[in-house]
């Protein structure tokens, strides 16, 4: 149910587009200003979000310690998995952003008949994770190509990489199929773990949907409609200098792929999305693990009452002293 | 109390879900999975809120008026004070990784204990209160009124949760389940919805220093029968001091260990092995719990617990502390104490008189783990050791939660185990270490009235060990954590009947040859030893 209204969801964004482009012919409003209103909300919200975050303060240093803590010379120190000052932090963020190693960690705890519990390997989820980011990573790199004069070379690096399978024309960029498939995957995990459906909201479904929407309009736009890419190029450039023009010939599907990312764009700050910017925040994986040797400040930090010796002593004077316990005051 | 099941019908864990969304499943209360509510007395001593007579079954809880407000200006005040707080409130994606790692989740099957929707048992509020989304598109958005029924689901699952931080070694973001439960404990203690096994050790601490609330007089005369029994086995008269000024150690350890078996030979332990050393160290009557209960109630109340230790070193002039075989102790000494009641500036930098050893890894907070003490003198070759002595056991590592995520304390006492033992068998690689398994007794739940709880929760740990004992015919579980060895016990009583539980520093006592002592004939639990019962044999 929730799955089914966002995929409608989904649609009727693309109804929207195909009708306010076709229809409406309110190129101006789907070309110029949605992007330049969803790229405002994103980074405008995305500021307030870090900023809300960062406001909080962390009173505590609580990583969560991943492997042997640094003690003495002769006991191996896991660097990575409980750093011991920023270099070691620098490696574990490093490792956790780029190559997902915490959900590298995954197993699959199961029952078998008699009362055992196995916990076997799960990394499928791990590695369609690690292949839907990056491939969403590696097309945004690809796609500056449309915002700057000279393609630089590091793009058509990447663009080469990318399509050095050399399949039919125009060339198939491996991402395309590998973001679309691990979308795909993701989603119908969602819906088939039981557990996972349970726990899942409307709003997990509709960033697949919407993304799923994007990178399929994207497909369709380059190996199927082959929509006029100069054009494209030329509104892209106008948007970039701030003198934005509407040129002939770009078509509806076009439109679509816009309006569906500029929905993803003014979305991401309200949504689940801002991981992305959390994770670099996270108090169990950004702190290395040094509270015993260098004091850790808590701002907020108050004076308490405490039941002080005096008190205690005044408590129990008579039975200290019985049972040959030294006492401050007679 | 209902009578515990059978372990074969416990072990049949139902895993179905059911037919109505999480939303629309309202709490059950099951008898054996709750604790008894606070006794308004513990409250009262410690002046927290709204201290009544109340029983969590019953339908009126006795709340204030305006609860609902208080709950949700709790949560706003504590949104500004934690990051941890406000960001998990917000990156949670539910995927699902942390689902089948809680022990509670794999011993219930309840969806609720999955750690992620836990954190959405208070999330769905916060979305609602604190969110545009959740204000205007509410249930659709994921947000949920509190109501009543709401704060009772807070309770009975805040409560099914030990703070044990395994969800977060496999949450992609590192969201930590115990940062939530924390805060959700303080929010219900609030509103005065403690359990009396929190509430009164907590008050019991306040005034008496310890958890258990043994009087100065009864700390002295628990280690007297102590230490008759180390001379029955040993031949030796040991003298502890008790409040010492000028000592140079102040030894703190968890009240457990001064109360029942076996915690008790783990603390004839650390006797045992302090006058062997000839330490110059003193016990504490005030200082007399290294744990810290207060730590499940709120953030305030575990510092004002804490400052005892600081505030003892203090007065006693001591150089630095050692720390006795804890979990929570651990996590609470490691990542809160010196920031809670430091500066500890009048200690030196722990050093070892023995070894000479710095321990610079507790430079600022000043104070050392038993283990990590003990590990330096053994590596030093300052303990003559008889690892034969502990032949009769067969013995697997139950590693603490709190000191392994918490701490990173995973090789210390390993190596100690090992120069102790010949026969240590590991438990499978993904049960322990990081992603040890909970006691499914800890933060307070160690009562006797959730038994269900208590031994559902526990099952994961506790098949770890039935395979080892399958296996290899593993017959003790040791570890470094007073709350394993109380309720530890229990829970292979129930599981694996045929393995006993013991902390680390009984091991070294029973292996440690001490200067001028009889022939051992027994372990300290009055078992006769291995290679004596070969002796008699040949006679």
């Amino acid at each position: 149910m929730k799955a089914l209204s966002s995929f409608i969801v989904v649609l009727l964004l693309v109804l929207v587009a195909y009708m306010g482009v076709e229809t409406a012919n309110a190129r101006f409003l789907f070309g110029v200003v949605f992007p330049y209103a969803a790229v405002a909300i994103f980074i405008g919200g995305m500021i307030f979000r870090i900023l809300k975050w960062g406001s909080a303060p962390v009173p505590f240093r609580i990583p969560t310690t991943c492997g042997q803590q640094k003690s003495f010379p002769w006991i191996k120190h896991s660097k990575l998995e409980n750093p011991s000052g920023v270099l070691g932090v620098m490696g574990r963020m490093a490792l956790e952003v780029l190559l997902f190693r915490s959900l590298f960690r995954n197993l699959k705890t199961q029952m078998r008949d008699g009362g055992q519990l196995t916990y076997g390997e799960a990394k499928w989820l791990w590695a369609a994770g690690l292949a839907f980011h990056w491939s969403f990573l590696i097309i945004l790199i690809r796609h500056l190509r449309f915002f700057t004069q000279q393609v630089p070379a590091a793009v058509q690096l990447v663009e080469g990489l990318d399509s050095f399978l050399q399949i039919g024309v125009p060339l198939l960029y491996m991402t395309d199929a590998i973001l679309l498939g691990a979308v795909t995957y993701l989603f119908i995990r969602r819906i088939s773990l039981p557990q996972v459906r349970y726990i899942s909201l409307l709003s997990d479904y509709f960033p697949l949907f919407l993304i799923f929407g994007i990178a399929l309009s994207g497909v369709l736009m380059r190996y199927f409609f082959k929509t006029n890419i100069v054009s494209v190029k030329i509104l892209a450039m106008s948007l970039v200098s701030f003198n934005p023009e509407i040129p002939q010939g770009i078509d509806a599907i076009f439109y679509i792929h816009l309006f569906l990312l500029c929905t993803l764009f003014a979305y991401f700050p309200f949504s689940k999305l801002v991981h992305m910017a959390g994770v670099f925040m996270s108090p169990t994986r950004v702190l290395a693990n040094t509270s015993r040797v260098k004091r850790h400040i808590n701002p907020w930090n108050y004076p308490v009452h405490v039941h002080t010796y005096e008190e205690y002593e005044n408590d129990f004077r008579a039975k200290m002293k019985d049972a040959g316990l030294p006492v401050e005051k007679e | 109390m209902a009578k515990l099941p059978k372990p074969e019908e416990l072990a049949k864990v139902d895993y179905t879900l059911p037919k109505t969304g999480w939303m629309e499943t309202p709490v059950v209360f099951k008898e054996g999975m709750f604790c008894h509510g606070s006794k308004p007395k513990s409250l009262e001593l410690v002046g927290f809120p709204n201290p009544r007579d109340w029983r969590p079954a019953d339908a009126d809880w006795k709340l204030p008026e305006n609860w609902k407000e208080i709950l949700i200006k709790g949560i706003a005040d504590r949104l500004k004070k934690y990051r941890s707080f406000q960001l998990f409130m917000d990156i949670c994606v539910r995927c699902g990784a942390c689902a089948d790692k809680c022990h509670f989740f794999i011993g219930t099957g309840d969806p609720k204990n999955m750690p992620v929707l836990r954190a959405e048992l208070i999330r769905s509020v916060y979305r609602k209160e604190f969110t545009l989304a959740g204000k205007i598109l509410g249930k659709m958005a994921g947000a949920r009124e509190l109501t009543l029924d709401v704060l009772k689901e807070w309770w009975y699952y805040f409560y099914q949760c030990t703070e044990c931080r395994r969800c977060s070694v496999f949450c992609p973001y590192g969201i930590d389940q115990a940062e939530i439960t924390i805060i959700g404990r303080e929010l219900l203690n609030e509103l005065g919805l403690n359990i009396e096994w929190i509430a009164g050790p907590v008050s019991n601490c306040y005034m008496k220093g310890n958890h258990l609330g043994l009087e100065p007089h009864t700390i002295v005369g628990n280690l007297e029968y102590m230490l008759d029994d180390i001379e029955t086995v040993t031949g030796k008269k040991i003298k502890p001091t008790f409040n010492r000024k000028g000592a140079e150690i102040l030894f703190v350890t968890p009240s457990g260990d001064l109360f029942a078996d076996p915690g008790t030979y783990t603390c004839m332990g650390y006797l045992m092995l302090f006058e062997e050393l000839g330490l110059d160290y003193t016990w504490s009557t005030y200082a007399s719990e290294g744990g810290n209960f207060g730590f499940f109630t709120t953030n305030e109340m575990g510092k004002r617990l804490n400052s005892k230790i600081y505030a003892e070193a203090k007065r006693l002039g001591v150089k630095w502390i050692l720390g006795g075989e804890c979990g929570h102790m651990w996590r609470v000494l490691s990542q809160y104490m010196d920031t809670w009641n430091g500066p500890a500036d009048f200690l030196e930098v722990p050093k070892s008189p023995i070894t000479g050893t710095v321990f610079n890894q507790a430079k600022s907070m000043k104070m050392v783990h038993v283990a990590e003490f003990t590990a330096d003198l053994i590596k030093n070759n300052k303990l003559k050791l008889d690892p034969k002595r502990n032949d009769h056991l067969k013995v697997t590592w139950h590693d603490s939660c709190n000191t392994s995520r918490g701490m990173g304390l995973l090789e210390e006492p390993r190596y100690v185990l090992k120069n102790v033992v010949n026969h240590f068998y590991e438990m499978p690689e993904d049960t322990i270490r990081e992603k040890t398994f909970c006691c499914g007794s800890g933060t307070g739940l160690n009562a006797s009235e959730d038994m269900d709880l208590r031994m559902k929760g526990g099952f994961p740990r506790a098949n770890a060990v039935k395979f080892v004992q399958e296996h290899y015919g593993v017959n003790m579980l040791a570890n470094v954590c007073a709350i394993d060895r109380a309720t530890l016990k229990a829970l292979m009583e129930y599981w694996v009947p045929s393995v006993g539980v013991c902390g680390l520093h009984e091991l070294v006592a029973n292996a440690l040859v001490m200067k001028g002592e009889k022939e051992r004939t027994t372990d300290l639990r009055g078992e006769p030893l291995p290679s004596v019962e070969v002796k008699e044999e040949k006679a």
